[in-house]
C-alpha cells in the first residue's frame, strides 16, 4: 500500500515494527482465508459437477455408485431420453415460453411505473408509491390468493403464469432508485422539445437505465424459470402446461418416497427408454433433466454479475 | 423547470400563467403520467390487496357453496382452534426453529465470508470466487432439494463416503430421516445456497468505508484482525442492523419447498411447518376457514415483529429501515 502522507522519524520506525510484527500475522492469516475460501468454492461447485457427471454416465453403471467427478461410461443416452419423452420436451418449452414472456412484459411495465413514479412534480406519486410499498408487506396468504385466481378463471391456463405476476414492486424499487440518480436535465430538455411523457420513457429514459433492465430481467427469468409452485398450485390438472421445474420436481418427489408413486417413475423411465435404450434409470434421468433445467442459467447469470452487485446494493441499503 | 412549465402551460391554455393550479388541473396536465401508473397500480391492488378480503373467511364456518351473506360467523373460533391445536402449536415451533437457525446461519456466514473476500487483494481471484458463490443462489429449491438428497443419501452419498473415509462414521447415517439433524440440514443448506448472494450487500458496504480509516489503524499498529474488528466490522454495522430488521418479518417464513419436499414419516414431528399446515388444511381436507385463519396469524406476526424491530432500531439510536 502507497502511503501518500509523510511520517517523522519516530513514528516511522515504530511503524516499521509493528509492519514486522504484523507479517506473520499476514501469512497465517492469507493461508487461513485461502483455505476457507477454496473449502467455499469446492462445496458449491461438486454437487453440480457430480450431477453433470454422473447425467453423462451410463444409467445402469451409475447404480453401481462411486462416480464422483468424471462419467465412467460416457453416454449421451440420458439427454437422448430426456428429450424423446414427449412430456419433458414439452415442459421445457412450457418454461421457455413463460419465462421469455413474463421476462419481457414484466420488465417493461415495471419499468413504465418507475419512470411515471420517478416524475417529483406528478401528484398521485406519493399515494400510488404507497400502495406499492405496503403491497409488499401484506399478503393475503395462499387461500385468498387461490380464490382470487380462480374467480378470474385462471385455473389451469396459460395466463396463469403471467398475469398475476407483472409488478415485482422490488425490482420497482431498483428501478426507480436508479431514474431518481439520473440527471434530471435530460427529461426537461426533452420536455422543452414537446417530447411526451410516453415517448420521453422510451426514447430517453429506457436507453439510459439498461443496466438496471439487465439486472431486474435477470431477477425476473430467473424467478420464472425456477417456479413450480404455481404449476403445482393452479396448473397441475393439465399435463401440456406442467414447466420443467414442476416435472423434476414430481420426479424427484416420486424417486423419494418410492412407496407413493413408483409407478411416476417406471412410466417416465420408460417413456424416456422405449424410444432410446433400456440403459436410463431414474437417477440418471432425474440428472438430466438438473442439468437441463440449470444450464440455461448458467450461461445467462455470470455475464450479468456486474449489474446485479450494484443493484443489490442499492437494493439493501435504500429500500 | 419553472420557465418550461410555464411555456408548456402557456401553449396548452393562457389562462393558467401565473396562477396555482388546482389537484384536478394538474392531474389534466400529467394524464399521460397517470395513464402510465394507474392502471398498473389498480393491478397490484388487485392482486394485493383484494384477496384480504378472503380474511373474512377466517371469521365464518366457511362453505364454498354459500355466497357470503349466507355464511355463517364465528368470531374467532378458528384461532382459538389453532391455539389449542398440538399439531399447530408444534408447526409453529418448527417454523420459528428452522427460520431462526437458518437466519443466524446466514448471517454469521455471509458477513464472515464478505469479510474474508475483501482481504483477498487478487482481483481475478476475487472475481472468480465471487461467481462460483453466487451460483446457487440462481437455482431452484427443486434442484437445490435433488442435489441434497443426493450428497446426503444412504446409498453413495458424498456426506456418508467422506465421513466414513475419514473413519468419523461407522456406518452410513440416514440422515434426511433423522428428527435431529433436519433443521439443520436446512440452515446449512440455506447457507449453502444463498451466502454468495447475501455477501453481496455487505460487500457493497464494506466498499464505502473511508479507507484512511485502514491507515490510520495502521499505523497505530492494527495487523489484518485488527483492522477486521475495529474499521470492517464497525464500518458496516448499519447494513448489519438493517439487514437483521428486514429478517425480523421472515421469521414465520420458513423455507418452504425443502420441508415440502423432504417430509417423510420419520421426521414430521419437525419437519412441518406453517406454510405446509395451510397447504395442508386448505388443499386436502378444504378447511378454509382454518387454513386462511392460520395464513393470517403467519402474515400478521411478521408484520408486528418487523414494526417492532424498526422501533426497537429506532429507539436505541440506530439505523431504521422504516
Amino acid at each position: 500500500m502507497t502511503k501518500t502522507f509523510s511520517i517523522n522519524k519516530s513514528t516511522k520506525e515504530e511503524y516499521e515494527k509493528a509492519k514486522r510484527k504484523t507479517f506473520a500475522e499476514n501469512v497465517i492469516f492469507n493461508v487461513l482465508n485461502f483455505i476457507i475460501l477454496s473449502f467455499l468454492v469446492v462445496i458449491t461447485l461438486y454437487p453440480f459437477w457430480n450431477t453433470i457427471a454422473i447425467s453423462f454416465n451410463e444409467g445402469l453403471d451409475s447404480l453401481r455408485g462411486g462416480i464422483k467427478f468424471f462419467p465412467r461410461v460416457f453416454t449421451w443416452q440420458n439427454y437422448k431420453a430426456v428429450f424423446a419423452t414427449g412430456a419433458i420436451f414439452n415442459a421445457f418449452k412450457v418454461s421457455v415460453v413463460r419465462t421469455v414472456l413474463q421476462t419481457a412484459l414484466s420488465v417493461f411495465l415495471t419499468c413504465m411505473l418507475a419512470y411515471a413514479l420517478s416524475r417529483k412534480d406528478f401528484v398521485l406519486r406519493k399515494p400510488l408509491t404507497a400502495v406499492l410499498v405496503v403491497s409488499m408487506y401484506v399478503s393475503a396468504g395462499l387461500i385468498p390468493g387461490y380464490f382470487l385466481t380462480r374467480q378470474l378463471g385462471l385455473l389451469n391456463k396459460f395466463a396463469v403464469y403471467i398475469v398475476p405476476n407483472l409488478i415485482d414492486v422490488f425490482n420497482f424499487i431498483l428501478v426507480r432508485t436508479y431514474i431518481n440518480g439520473l440527471p434530471d436535465s435530460f427529461v426537461e430538455s426533452a420536455r422543452i422539445d414537446g417530447a411526451g411523457e410516453f415517448r420521453i420513457f422510451l426514447q430517453i429514459i429506457m436507453p439510459l437505465i439498461v443496466p438496471t433492465i439487465a439486472m431486474i430481467a435477470l431477477f425476473v427469468a430467473v424467478g420464472a424459470w425456477n417456479s413450480w409452485f404455481d404449476t403445482y398450485l393452479y396448473a397441475s390438472g393439465k399435463v401440456n402446461l406442467h414447466s420443467l421445474q414442476y416435472v423434476l420436481m414430481e420426479f424427484l418427489q416420486s424417486s423419494q418416497n418410492q412407496s407413493n408413486s413408483a409407478a411416476d417413475v417406471g412410466a417416465l423411465a420408460m417413456a424416456g427408454a422405449g424410444s432410446a435404450s433400456a440403459m436410463v434409470t431414474p437417477v440418471s434421468i432425474r440428472t438430466a433433466i438438473t442439468v437441463v433445467a440449470t444450464v440455461p442459467i448458467l450461461l445467462v447469470y455470470p455475464f450479468m454479475q456486474k449489474y446485479f452487485i450494484v443493484g443489490i446494493s442499492i437494493g439493501g441499503v435504500k429500500e | 423547470m419553472k420557465n418550461n412549465q410555464l411555456k408548456k402551460d402557456s401553449e396548452i391554455s393562457p389562462v393558467y400563467i401565473n396562477k396555482k393550479k388546482t389537484f384536478w388541473q394538474l392531474l389534466f396536465t400529467q394524464r399521460q403520467l397517470v395513464l402510465m401508473s394507474l392502471p398498473l397500480v389498480i393491478y397490484v391492488f388487485i392482486f394485493k390487496y383484494v384477496p384480504l378480503w378472503g380474511w373474512t373467511m377466517a371469521f365464518q364456518d366457511y362453505k364454498p357453496a354459500k355466497s357470503f351473506f349466507e355464511q355463517h360467523w364465528v368470531g374467532l373460533k378458528w384461532f382459538a382452534f389453532l391455539f389449542k391445536d398440538k399439531e399447530f402449536l408444534l408447526t409453529l415451533r418448527n417454523t420459528v426453529c428452522m427460520s431462526i437457525i437458518s437466519t443466524v446461519l446466514g448471517y454469521i456466514t455471509a458477513i464472515l465470508i464478505a469479510v474474508l473476500l475483501n482481504e483477498v487483494k487478487h482481483i481475478a481471484i476475487k472475481r472468480f470466487i465471487q461467481t462460483v458463490s453466487y451460483l446457487p443462489h440462481f437455482l431452484s429449491w427443486v434442484i437445490v432439494t435433488g442435489l441434497v438428497s443426493t450428497m446426503f443419501s444412504v446409498e453413495d452419498g458424498t456426506i456418508n463416503n467422506i465421513l466414513m473415509s475419514l473413519g468419523l462414521l461407522k456406518e452410513p447415517i440416514l440422515w434426511l430421516s433423522e428428527p435431529n439433524y433436519f433443521w439443520s440440514i436446512i440452515g446449512w443448506t440455506y447457507v449453502w445456497k444463498e451466502v454468495g448472494w447475501n455477501t453481496i450487500v455487505y460487500l457493497g458496504a464494506i466498499t464505502a468505508i473511508d479507507p484512511s480509516l485502514y491507515e490510520a489503524a495502521e499505523i497505530d499498529g492494527a495487523g489484518r484482525m485488527g483492522k477486521i474488528f475495529h474499521v470492517t466490522l464497525p464500518g458496516i454495522r448499519s447494513t448489519i442492523i438493517i439487514m437483521m430488521i428486514m429478517s425480523a418479518g421472515h421469521i414465520l417464513d420458513a423455507n418452504f419447498e425443502m420441508p415440502f419436499f423432504l417430509q417423510n414419516g420419520m421426521i414430521q414431528d419437525v419437519a412441518q411447518t406453517i406454510d405446509l399446515y395451510v397447504l395442508r388444511y386448505g388443499f386436502s381436507s378444504f378447511n378454509y376457514a382454518l387454513a386462511t385463519a392460520a395464513g393470517i396469524f403467519k402474515n400478521v406476526v411478521n408484520i408486528a415483529l418487523l414494526l417492532l424491530a424498526n422501533q426497537i432500531a429506532k429507539k436505541s439510536g440506530e439505523e431504521r429501515l422504516i
